[in-house]
């Protein structure tokens, strides 16, 4: 294991994040942060796509006949549900490898995948009823899709609890994948909730050949999909270098906390012999 | 240009997703910064 003042540099055992890059041993350098030269031309991309959905959204699509312009939160709303629903079937994949394997980087990704996943269930509810008002003309209703979103939501907060718990490493994460196996049951019955049960919400409009809506509007939520889905990507990428660094600084301070009590045993050990019967 | 109807529904919607990223994007950002000067460079596997 390296020693933590091998590379001291100002103060902090790994450089003081204003130096961002320090030498690693075989000659590449080891970044200050959790940026790469592909994560950044990821993010370039994000940006550039998030200004591409700004014009199409607000500017250059029409409003809709029924809808007017509140058909413009569609553009976030639908993607974010889209990718709340791909974060989930991460977290759910990542679980069960990390069951299989007991590898810390499938633990990390469950973990960074299930944040961001919350997050977009927070977008997803929160533009939802801000379409809803004045299309249903109210901001919630006890609908069967609504509510099991808000379900979903609430197991994911579960979830990130879990993780949270100051508990054995192992257990947590052993406890938190087995709640994961169980996000991808939940997306199914969230996704179907509008074919199974009488629903206020409308039905799926694109995943027909022929979707029910056309022309710029399309555009606008095809540039959506492409600026969310860039966007949730770029987070990933970095909440789960985050997350592994998390790892990292853990275990380095279960080792730093052992050799203490080592040493501390050792000196005792030497006390007792020096001790005169 | 024609007045956007339910302009306060659509700022609110779009001004709150980006907050909401923006303000998760810095929270990630800087903690990984703070996380990096706690871990060895050959535990920075990216590059």
């Amino acid at each position: 294991m390296t020693s933590p003042t091998s590379t001291t540099v100002t103060g902090t055992p790994y450089g003081d994040g204003r130096a961002p890059d320090t030498p690693r041993a075989a000659g590449r350098v080891a970044p200050g942060n959790t940026g790469s030269r592909a994560s950044r031309v990821l993010g370039i991309l994000a940006l550039g796509s998030i200004v591409l959905l700004v014009l199409y959204g607000l500017v250059w699509s029409p409003p809709d006949a029924e809808m007017a312009d509140s058909v413009r939160l569609m553009y976030i709303h639908v993607p974010a549900a889209s990718f709340l629903y791909a974060g989930c079937f991460i977290t759910t994949v990542a679980s069960a490898m990390w069951l299989r394997r007991r590898t810390p980087g499938w633990d990390a990704l469950a973990g960074a995948s299930a944040e961001i996943s919350l997050l977009f269930a927070a977008i997803t509810l929160g533009t939802g009823s801000l379409w809803g008002r004045p299309t249903w003309g109210t901001y919630w209703t006890w609908d069967a899709r609504l509510t099991s979103t808000a379900l979903l939501t609430a197991l994911l907060v579960g979830y990130l609890a879990l993780r949270r718990l100051d508990v054995d490493p192992t257990a947590r994460s052993t406890r938190a994948a087995v709640l994961g196996l169980l996000l991808v049951p939940n997306v199914i019955i969230v996704n179907r909730s509008v074919e199974w049960w009488r629903s206020l919400h409308q039905r799926s409009t694109l995943v027909k050949l022929d979707p029910t809506i056309e022309g710029q509007m399309l555009v606008a939520l095809m540039v959506g999909f492409l600026a969310v889905g860039l966007v949730f990507t770029w987070l990933l990428v970095h909440r789960f270098r985050v997350a592994w660094l998390e790892y990292q600084s853990e275990r380095l301070d279960l080792d730093l906390a052992l050799a203490e009590r080592r040493a501390e045993a050792g000196h005792a050990g030497e006390a007792r012999e020096s001790t005169p019967a | 240009m024609m007045a956007m109807t339910h302009a306060g529904y659509i700022a609110a919607g779009w001004g709150g997703a980006a907050a909401l990223v923006g303000a998760y994007a810095a929270w990630v950002l800087r903690r990984g910064r703070t996380l990096s000067r706690q871990v060895p460079p050959e535990e920075r596997r990216w590059s």
